[in-house]
């Protein structure tokens, strides 16, 4: 809410502090200052603000309030006048091609001088012809013969609003030679208020908090009237269908009003609140409504005459038909519920009760009688209507938020004696007043130690009392316990154990958080316990960042058509349940993903052309609906992705070779190794996106823990990924956290030298490397520590389908040399198995 | 002059004839030349030593001596001289194997961990001294867990301060704050005393643009305990900005409203970019708002399974996508989690 300074100079005196200072202080009580926009007032001395200002000044020998005293034709345009102005010290003919001057252009000596905001030469305002803010400085030019050096303002040019059909006319009672900033400079504060602290949505609101703070005194506005019209009473009826709904309804009346436009400083202080100037009516409800926080709502008093066939109109407050529809004055059309809340009258809807009025019994420019509403809904219900009507306005703001129906009473006061002033007529003697369900005013107590148990500070009750009080709770203090009695303009503060809660923050903000001492947690430490899961995937970070991958953190948010990119196109994928947004940004984010590997692809096409390499892992969930569970399983995945360059490309002449099977799958025997997770094997594995021949299944006891392998030509089609094939793998975290070792054997490192031997056999193509490998470490037995493949061979020399591998063994006994003799009974021994189980022959 | 004094002379001459003779040499095949010249078989030297046998009895040890010197100086110049040719001949070859340093290095392409756990796993290490442990939640969640239990009941008007994604399941929505975790670990534990820490992933409702995003990193940060108070909220989270941002590091906390707390506040930290003058991260304030925290809310301890009237908690929410942003000046927030290697690469 933009709240200008010196409205809030209406309800405390803020002639001694600073716009700096004051912004301060309204920060450090809640009131989160964004931005001040300075209105003719000078930035505030000192180089260091912790507030964005903008906004033009108005030097005092520049910038001042000046009275034309006649205005003349211009000898040469039609379109252009001159004025004769006096700035107080003396007589100027100014030119100005200001429509609104056009009506007393040749009137001769004016009665009531026009009273204006006079710019003189040399003067920095905003140049009006030229979009946004541009400044500009007054200089001497010649304009169709005349002479021209300074001017009469428009609200553009001195930064008020966006306003430039006209020249600003003062009230009549502006003191010609004033300073013009010293007359109606201001500062508007832009203040963050926050859904829940609907109390300080007002001026007043904020007033108190500011007094509060500074321990200033909070002076109410004047809401005395003088009811000298005929009695309201008989003139309109009043029922309220549903308390509950309705707490309280009470309703005025002002005959004989003019619709004309308020008093220029009131039109001004609407304009810098954001809210536009209509007409005396209508500002004046926005005026009361920014004032206290109030929404208030003015009916055609003779238009519900009208509908009530000439009698006196009886207005009902009531839920709608289901079905039953309104015009809203901003033109749209609502089909209604039996959930909404209505003000109506015998003859229909007239308003959608604490949010919007209807179109035909709005105020108009024939009005003459109005009919003003002051009242109180829940607000739950507002809440439900505005969101399944979707629409605002500044009364939903509020009373969607909880608003004290006292306030109902003070605003249709106010706003009585407001309107009258700027509009003139006479009030209806009495209101009316329905007030079935007024709201109980918690009355809570609060003790010294509960402050100091719960803020870290001991503050006397009297302190307490005194603080609270200036909040305007009414405070009795008895020995160690304050009992605060809520005052009547606010609905946030409850009963019993949450009511101190409530206090304490009104105490520790108003006491201030700065003087609250800090401390350091001096509680036992909770029981110690440890996350093994988040644990392992740290570590498991780890150990793929020293494989030289590059961690990802991404959206979890996709479309079901993206997932299903990492199948082949004919592909007939099982159906599944997703996870679905209800109200998704964009049809591409619709629901939350099921497969790491779909988001993996995404992003190595996303950087396929931004790197010659790529080595990527992510660890994240996926998301799997489970029937009859209420929220899905959150699966922690790995995925891991490599493409293109097996290193980065240099200015020597070697290229680097691009990355094959055997690249990832050196990372997940890293990984495997770092967990310390025996027992690994790899087995030639399925997986529809992966290519039939280079897969594998990765298992761990036998069991699989994930796949890994080349994608599949065809799913590789569906992405734009360049040339070089891409290795992928998938893990589910789960079975590798549990199959992951925090303790492990260290074996001894061996005191004897081993006994290294080469051994090259001749098998069979479809003999594995992983099945030799088993056969020669079942023969060498214990004493064979390292078993390393070294060559792969085929040709004419092996013989057609056939390949030679040769291994290099190492032989240790942990006591003793090993003698050839004992090596070479078991070298023997490992070629005889393979010879028998494989068909194995030695290679010579 | 006597046959000794000439014999002696003549040893002098070779000496000096030999050492001249060296000064001359400067490559290593000349050296050996001089070697054979000068200390060979047939070198003058040696020749004393050979004709040793045909003087007196007396003289010899006196011309054995003195030839024998001779040969010692002259060995000793030789090996001077052959060092110093060696070196000089190394130093000529170092000269011709001259690099050029400034060709770039053989890349070796490093691993690293997305900024975003960088910088998570900092806080959390900051917190794991203080004795928080972590705690992870479903990101998935009960509108109960996100909302109700903290105390924002259907229609509660804090709800607008979160833009929320609903699922097509009644009641479950992406988790708009890590704070729905707070209510798990409560019931979890209680009646025990926590300190836990809850990072993770959170989701809201926004346009995305270069300033907001609909994926965010948050970390939670919960107390709960007898007589844990606001000072010690106030104690805890200045350690922490303290650790995170620097020793000199000036904090502010200033009042704000949750829900799910009160007394709340949001912690402003100094502008690590301008130093607190003012800038355009910090809109001119000086100050950037790091996180939210406050004393947790009666209802919420109850609802944890904690009785209000015994014990009491502070807790803290910050984003780290926003205050990482404006640490490294990155003008995208979505830059995150499109995972640009050219962007990457740079933490
Ligand atoms: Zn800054």
């Amino acid at each position: 809410m933009k709240v200008p300074l010196t409205w809030l100079k209406d309800y405390v005196d803020l002639d001694d502090l600073g716009i700096e200072d004051l912004a301060k202080v309204m920060t450090m009580v809640g009131l989160e200052v964004e931005e001040i926009h300075l209105v003719g007032l000078p930035l505030p001395e000192g180089d260091r603000h912790e507030f964005k200002y903008t906004g033009l000044p108005w030097p005092a020998d520049k910038f001042i309030v000046a009275q034309v005293d006649e205005v003349l034709p211009h000898p040469n345009a039609d379109r252009l006048v001159l004025c004769r102005l006096n700035d107080g010290k003396e007589e100027i003919t100014v030119l100005t091609g200001a429509p609104n001057l056009y009506d007393y252009k040749g009137k001769g000596p004016l009665d009531e001088p026009l009273k204006v905001a006079y710019a003189r030469e040399g003067a920095e305002l905003y140049d009006g012809h030229q979009p946004g803010y541009q400044l500009t400085m007054l200089k001497r030019m010649k304009i169709r013969g005349v002479e021209s050096f300074s001017m009469i303002c428009s609200e553009k040019e001195l930064g008020l609003t966006e306003a430039h059909e006209g020249v600003i006319l003062l009230d009549a009672d502006a003191p010609t030679g004033m300073p013009l900033a010293d007359y109606m400079g201001d500062a508007v504060f832009d203040v963050d208020t926050l859904p829940n602290m609907v109390r300080d949505a007002s001026v007043l609101g904020m007033a108190r908090e500011i007094a509060a703070a500074t321990g200033k005194e909070l002076h109410y506005p004047d809401d005395s009237l003088e009811m000298a019209g005929p009695a309201l009473e008989g003139r309109v009826g009043l029922e309220i269908m549903d308390p509950e709904l309705n707490p309280r309804f009470m309703l005025g009346m002002l005959e004989g009003v003019a619709i004309q436009p308020s008093p220029y400083w009131v039109r001004r202080r609407l304009s810098l609140a954001g809210m536009r100037p209509i007409n005396a009516v209508v500002d004046a409800t926005n005026y009361v409504m920014l004032e206290i926080g109030e929404p208030l709502h003015a009916f055609d008093y003779d238009i519900l005459v009208e509908r009530a066939g000439g009698k006196a109109p009886t207005i009902i407050t009531r839920t709608a038909e289901d079905g039953e529809k309104l015009t809203t004055l901003d033109g749209a059309e609502h089909t209604l519920d039996s959930n909404m809340e209505l003000v109506t009258d015998t003859a229909g809807v007239l308003s959608l009760a604490g949010v919007m009025g209807g179109e035909e019994s709005e105020v108009n420019d024939q009005t003459c009688n109005v009919l003003l509403e002051g009242a109180s809904w829940n607000f739950i219900n507002i809440r439900k209507t505005v969101s399944k009507l979707k629409i605002t306005s500044e009364a939903a703001y509020r009373f969607s938020r909880g608003i004290h129906p006292a306030l109902a009473e003070l605003g249709l006061r106010l706003c009585l004696k407001r309107m009258q002033e700027w509009g003139g007529g006479t009030i209806a003697q009495g209101l009316i007043d329905h007030y079935p369900n007024p709201p109980e005013d918690p009355l809570v107590e609060i003790s010294v130690d509960w402050v100091d148990n719960n803020l870290g500070v001991a503050i006397s009750p009297d302190e307490i009392a005194k603080i609270l009080t200036r909040l305007e709770f009414e405070c009795s203090v008895d020995g160690d316990t304050v009992t605060a009695k809520t005052p009547q303009h606010r609905l946030d503060i409850h009963d019993g154990l949450i009511g101190r809660a409530d206090l304490l923050e009104e105490i520790s903000r108003i006491y201030g958080y700065d003087k609250i001492p800090s401390r350091r947690l001096n509680q036992p430490l909770p029981p110690q316990r440890m996350s093994q899961e988040m644990a392992m995937e740290d570590t498991l970070r780890d150990l793929l960042v020293n494989l030289g991958l590059q961690e990802l953190i991404a959206y979890r948010m996709t479309a079901p058509g993206r997932e299903a990119r990492r199948f082949p196109p004919d592909y007939a994928a099982p159906e599944v349940d997703y996870v679905e947004i209800q109200n998704p940004i964009t049809v591409d984010r619709r629901v939350m993903r099921r497969s790491i590997l779909a988001t993996m692809l995404e992003i190595l096409e996303y950087n396929s052309t931004l790197s010659e390499r790529l080595a990527m892992f992510e660890i994240g969930p996926v998301f799997h609906p489970v029937a009859g569970q209420q929220l899905p399983d959150e699966k922690m995945m790995l995925s891991i992705g490599l493409t293109g360059l097996r290193s980065m490309p240099t200015w020597q002449k070697d290229k680097p070779e691009i990355v094959d099977f055997y690249d990832l799958k050196g990372v997940v025997e890293g990984m495997l190794a770092g967990l310390h997770i025996d027992n690994v094997t790899y087995a030639a594995g399925e997986d529809p996106s992966l290519h039939p021949g280079k897969t594998a299944d990765v298992l761990v006891d036998g069991e699989k823990v994930g796949v890994m392998g080349e994608l599949h030509p065809l799913v590789k089609a569906n992405y734009e990924l360049g040339d070089a094939p891409v290795y992928v793998a998938e893990f589910a975290l789960a079975p590798l956290v549990g199959k992951a070792k925090i303790l492990f054997d260290v074996e001894a490192i061996p005191t004897y030298p081993p006994v290294l031997e080469d051994l090259a056999v001749v098998v069979a193509d479809d003999v594995t490397a992983a099945q030799v490998e088993e056969v020669i470490r079942r023969g060498g037995g214990e004493y064979l520590a390292k078993v390393q493949l070294f060559d792969i061979f085929k040709g004419k020399q092996v013989g057609e389908g056939r390949k030679s591998l040769a291994f290099s063994l190492t032989y240790i006994a942990p006591d003793r040399t090993l003698t050839d003799k004992e090596v070479s009974k078991l070298r023997q021994k490992v070629i005889f198995l393979l010879g028998k189980e494989l068909g194995a022959e030695l290679r010579s | 002059m006597s046959d000794k004094e000439a014999a002696l002379a003549n040893l002098q001459k070779i000496q000096a004839e030999g050492l001249a003779a060296l000064e001359a040499v400067t490559e290593q095949e000349e050296l050996e030349a001089w070697r054979v010249a000068t200390l060979g078989r047939s070198s003058p030297v040696m020749g004393v030593f050979s004709s040793m046998g045909a003087m007196d009895q007396d003289l010899r040890p006196v011309m054995g001596k003195a030839a024998n010197e001779v040969r010692t100086t002259l060995e000793a110049a030789f090996e001077a001289k052959r060092a110093a040719l060696e070196e000089a001949a190394l130093l000529k070859e170092l000269e011709t194997e001259k690099l050029d340093v400034t060709l770039p290095g053989r890349p070796v392409e490093r691993g690293r961990l997305h900024p975003l756990t960088q910088v998570l796993r900092r806080i959390i290490r900051t917190f794991g001294d203080m004795g928080f442990q972590v705690y992870r939640s479903p990101e998935v969640e009960t509108d109960d867990y996100n909302f109700t239990y903290l105390n924002m009941p259907p229609y509660h008007p804090a709800r607008d301060m979160w833009d929320t994604f609903y699922t097509k399941d009644e009641g479950v929505l992406l988790r708009t704050h890590t704070s729905g975790g707070q209510i798990r670990v409560m019931r979890e534990r209680a009646p025990e005393p926590i300190r836990v820490i809850l990072p993770g992933t959170t989701m809201r409702y926004e346009q995305l643009s270069a300033r907001s995003e609909i994926e965010f990193a948050q970390v939670e940060v919960l107390v709960v305990g007898e007589k844990v108070t606001f000072a010690e909220l106030k104690g805890t989270l200045e350690d922490f900005a303290k650790r995170l941002f620097g020793e000199e590091a000036r904090t502010r906390l200033r009042p704000s409203h949750f829900p799910f707390t009160e007394p709340s506040a949001e912690m402003d930290v100094e502008c690590f970019v301008c130093g607190g003058k003012g800038c355009g991260v910090c809109k001119e304030t000086g100050w950037l708002e790091i996180l939210g925290c406050g004393m947790v809310h009666p209802v919420v301890l109850e609802n944890g399974g904690y009785d209000p009237a015994r014990y009491s908690g502070f807790a803290a929410g910050m984003g780290i996508d926003r205050s990482t942003l404006m640490r490294y000046r990155i003008d995208d927030i979505r830059h995150f989690r499109n995972n640009d290697i050219r962007f990457l690469r740079q933490f």
